[in-house]
């Protein structure tokens, strides 16, 4: 069953067709890689389905409704999340604050004036509950500015998660953060996703990462989609490779032999 | 007919010092993003400085020919203002949320308001020897002070200096470079540091010769600065922040309602100048020709 | 909750206990142990504590900085002068319903065309707008008394008439008034700032893209804290003018809207009680400087400009610096 799926979706910016006639579905539960160059179109893509932008032509149908209309409110209403790429959080608050204005939020909450926040021990409790999840509990009285780089990525994920979204958009989860604390951040991003049933789709442009935690993989070139399947189909992909990395790749020619300068 | 042009001239002169004003304003913002709330106190010191040198010159004998040569007196003390301010008091606040700006210039305007009254006193001055000076000319069976007129003609000579400045030169190219892309005009080698103080002295200079050239028809007196900005105000609001061209047509439409609304409805004339700015903001919060 | 959060919850109590219980005090004591001068002077920053308050909950919490408050303070004055001279009404409680509902009314229609805007544009609208209401009550001097102003009468507080002796009536029955008032006024805006609503409007101050995206409707929020902002301006105003006695243009010129800030900046706008320390220490400081000279503007730009050149979160920013010092030393 389709989750999402853009019909022909479109948006330019001046003269650069930044997301050109899109046909892209997302299979509810599934976990999707979506990749391709800087400039290929994947985070105007998701920026379009997120209700950030507005298309100049084409439609979205979420849960096999229209919801191309709809303002980025009506479209988190729907179930539809995202992370940022470019950490945004709420920098003066508690890491713990961030997270449990996702769930006041989500819970219709946020309009009460006449009662302390603190005293909903729900909200707090599953606020800290997702901290844990993410490995954040510790720095939960710690203002959201306060934090390493890759905690404020997770951090970020969390926000969005505590959502309890159906489908969550990633948009380059691990981006700015050291190799090494690169797959930790997935492994808990990923064990949480799946464990909670969540759609996800994940912009990335770290290839081991893409190969490792997504199922399908959905590739994007100026704007179009180049390639969509499962990992191994896409490796084998000889259009993908020669655009991605410039050069025809075969398990024998990339022996790192001189010459090979690489992109 | 002559009523027209009666009516019509004294909106121009209003326009012209308007737009002397609100042209700084404007420019000062358009370069550096800086909401001046002291501009008007800048126009006050003009005035009073002219109209003091014009009464010191008058009292030490000078005929009416070095009058008018010391008039200009005014927008050279507020350019030099300027000039003393933006590098010690401006400068610290690039950096910060554009809220404190507007802290910091209003501490400035409390500050230079009062300057003004400990420096020359509480009472109002004048320079009305140069307006007897210019006497009147006819305009059909009424008589206009010519004096006015010479306000007008600054007002519009400035206007095309300024443009010719801005558009026809290269430190106006500079200036717009920098307006546009302070970094990348930094990155470019542009000295931003020295363009800003340029183009905030320049800013100053106008409304100092706002006040300067308004100062023969109507007396310096305290609190003429708290006012003249918030008019200032009206008029970059219709014409857009940041726009030359915005201040000229911002005060040729304030100049123009202004005395429509003297001539016809005296008691709402404010009142309406404040709400179609408001009105403009809400429906064009660019202005006429303002980018934001 | 663990025990550990539990001592540190009871230490902060005593802290909060340990300067606000004597502070208490000495407000409830003092017009028997000060004189009438001090104690209307406290008076007018208990009045000008509300209104700065409500501001701040604009500018600390929401990040958003009126230049035009003047407009609803004046507003609560003005609806109170001209319920005394075209309904003859004299009861404070009359007074104080009335200028809440006008000044919320009015604080309606002014946010809703400002809150599609920010930073300085939000600026200059809240600051024209308040112009428009300046020049209403200048040019139509036949309802407003233009210049000269309106007149205040002692009001009726709780239908107890006013009696004869106005400083003392002032002095002892409208400083507790005002007093239990402005406990009210603290309370409900505390619970405000510390409710879900209150964290949302800090999560649009902090982040308003973020905040859109967890499902906050920006403009609605903004849009009620600027009627919540504007109506306890409104409040302050309407218990300002029986203070004064006087309602002239001058509540509401724009260089008042910027004494609103200074006093909010003075005290420290990034904390709760900060703008009630700066209202009560900017009436103190204006008081004590119109005496000494008569270039107190001079005096209070400078300060003004020092301020936010040296020490931007004011007051408390500075208290809290010290307490920091004094727990390191310890």
């Amino acid at each position: 069953m389709s989750l999402l799926s853009t019909q022909a979706l479109a948006k330019s910016f001046g003269d650069n067709r930044a997301v050109d006639n899109v046909d892209f579905t997302v299979k509810q539960g599934e976990v999707l890689s979506l990749i391709g160059s800087n400039g290929a179109g994947k985070t105007t893509l998701v920026n379009l389905v997120s209700g950030l932008y507005r298309p100049d032509s084409g439609r979205i149908v979420f849960e096999e409704k229209d919801v191309t209309a709809q303002s980025s409110y009506g479209r988190i209403q729907a179930g539809i999340a995202r992370s940022f790429q470019l950490v945004n959080l709420f920098d003066q608050l508690t890491c713990l604050d961030n997270v449990a204005l996702s769930i006041f939020s989500r819970e219709g909450k946020t309009m009460k004036l006449a009662s302390l926040a603190s005293r909903d021990q729900a909200v707090w409790e599953e606020a800290r509950g997702v901290l844990q999840q993410f490995g954040l509990d510790s720095k939960a009285a710690i203002p959201a500015g306060g934090i390493s780089h890759g905690e404020r990525k997770l951090l970020d994920v969390a926000v969005a998660y505590a959502l309890k979204p159906k489908l969550l958009f990633l948009d380059e989860p691990t981006s700015g953060v050291s190799t090494r604390e690169k797959a930790p951040i997935m492994d808990i991003v990923s064990a949480i996703v799946r464990s909670g049933g969540i759609t996800v789709v994940i912009i990335e442009h770290d290839m081991d990462i893409v190969f490792r935690y997504s199922e399908r993989i959905v590739v994007m070139h100026q704007g179009a989609i180049l390639a969509d399947g499962a990992p191994d189909e896409i490796r084998r992909n000889d259009e993908v490779t020669t655009t991605l990395l410039g050069r025809h790749v075969t398990a024998e020619t990339d022996h790192g032999s001189p010459g090979h300068a690489g992109h | 007919m002559e009523f027209l042009l009666i009516h019509g001239l004294n909106a121009l002169l209003y326009s012209s010092v308007l737009f002397l004003i609100a042209g700084g304003l404007s420019l000062i913002y358009g370069v550096m993003r800086i909401l001046n709330l002291a501009h008007g106190s800048l126009y006050a010191i003009g005035a009073f400085t002219t109209a003091w040198a014009v009464g010191a010159a008058a009292a030490a004998g000078a005929s009416n020919a070095v009058l008018l040569l010391v008039l200009p007196a005014g927008a050279i003390a507020a350019a030099a203002v300027g000039a003393a301010l933006e590098p010690t008091l401006l400068r610290p606040f690039y950096k910060r949320p554009e809220e404190y700006q507007l802290l910091v210039t209003f501490g400035l305007l409390m500050i230079i308001e009062d300057s003004l009254h400990l420096i020359w006193g509480p009472n109002p001055l004048s320079a009305g020897q140069v307006y007897q000076f210019f006497g009147s000319v006819s305009i059909g069976s009424a008589r206009y002070p010519a004096y006015s007129l010479t306000v007008i003609a600054v007002g519009i000579i400035a206007a095309l200096a300024l443009w010719a400045f801005i558009y026809r030169t290269r430190f106006g190219v500079v200036l717009r470079a920098t307006s546009q892309n302070m970094r990348m005009a930094s990155a470019l080698g542009v000295n931003v540091n020295r363009i800003y103080i340029q183009a905030f002295t320049i800013g100053c200079f106008m409304a100092g010769l706002g006040g300067a050239f308004v100062v023969p028809g109507q007396s310096a007196v305290l609190g003429m600065g708290v006012e003249a900005l918030v008019l200032a105000f009206v008029v970059v609001v219709i014409g857009g922040l940041g726009s030359l061209e915005g201040a000229f047509a911002g005060a040729l439409i304030v100049g123009f309602l202004r005395e429509t609304g003297i001539a016809l409805f005296p008691e709402v004339e404010l009142a309406v100048l404040y709400l179609i700015a408001a009105v403009v903001l809400i429906v064009r919060p660019a202005g006429l020709f303002g980018r934001t | 909750m663990s025990p550990d959060m539990k001592l540190q919850k009871q230490r902060s109590l005593l802290v909060i206990l340990a300067w606000l219980v004597p502070l208490a005090a000495a407000l409830l004591a003092a017009p028997h142990v000060v004189g009438p001068f001090h104690t209307l002077t406290i008076l007018y920053g208990l009045v000008f504590g509300i209104g700065v308050l409500g501001f701040n909950l604009l500018l600390g919490y929401t990040g958003l900085l009126s230049f035009g408050h003047s407009a609803y303070f004046g507003a609560g004055a003005y609806t109170v002068a001209l319920m005394v001279k075209y309904f003859k009404i004299g009861s404070m409680e009359l007074f104080l319903a009335g200028s809440v509902l006008i000044t919320a009314l009015i604080s309606l229609v002014f946010g809703f065309v400002c809150v599609r805007y920010t930073r300085i544009f939000f600026g200059i609208l809240t600051l024209a707008l308040s112009q428009v209401l300046w020049s209403l009550a200048f040019k139509f001097f036949w309802v407003t008394g233009g210049t000269d102003g309106l007149r205040i009468p002692t009001p009726s507080l709780l239908g107890m008439a006013p009696g004869t002796d106005k400083m003392e009536f002032l002095a002892f029955r409208y400083y507790y008034y005002v007093l239990v008032l402005f406990a009210v006024c603290v309370a409900v805006m505390w619970v405000i700032v510390h409710s879900p609503f209150g964290k949302a409007l800090q999560a649009i101050r902090d982040n308003e893209t973020r905040a859109e995206f967890i499902g906050i409707r920006i403009r609605r929020y903004r849009l009620i804290a600027f009627v919540v902002s504007g109506s306890f301006a409104g409040l302050a105003g309407a218990l300002w003018a029986p203070l004064n006695g006087l309602a002239t243009p001058d509540i509401l010129v724009w260089t008042f809207s910027g004494e609103i800030v200074f006093m909010a900046v003075l005290g420290g706008f990034h904390n709760f009680i900060g703008p009630i320390v700066g209202a009560m220490a900017f009436t103190y400081l204006k008081t004590y400087a119109v005496g000494l000279t008569v270039y107190w503007q001079l005096a209070l730009g400078t300060v003004l400009v020092v301020l936010v050149l040296a020490l931007p979160k004011g007051i408390m920013g500075l208290v809290e610096i010290v307490a920091a010092k004094l727990r390191r030393a310890r």
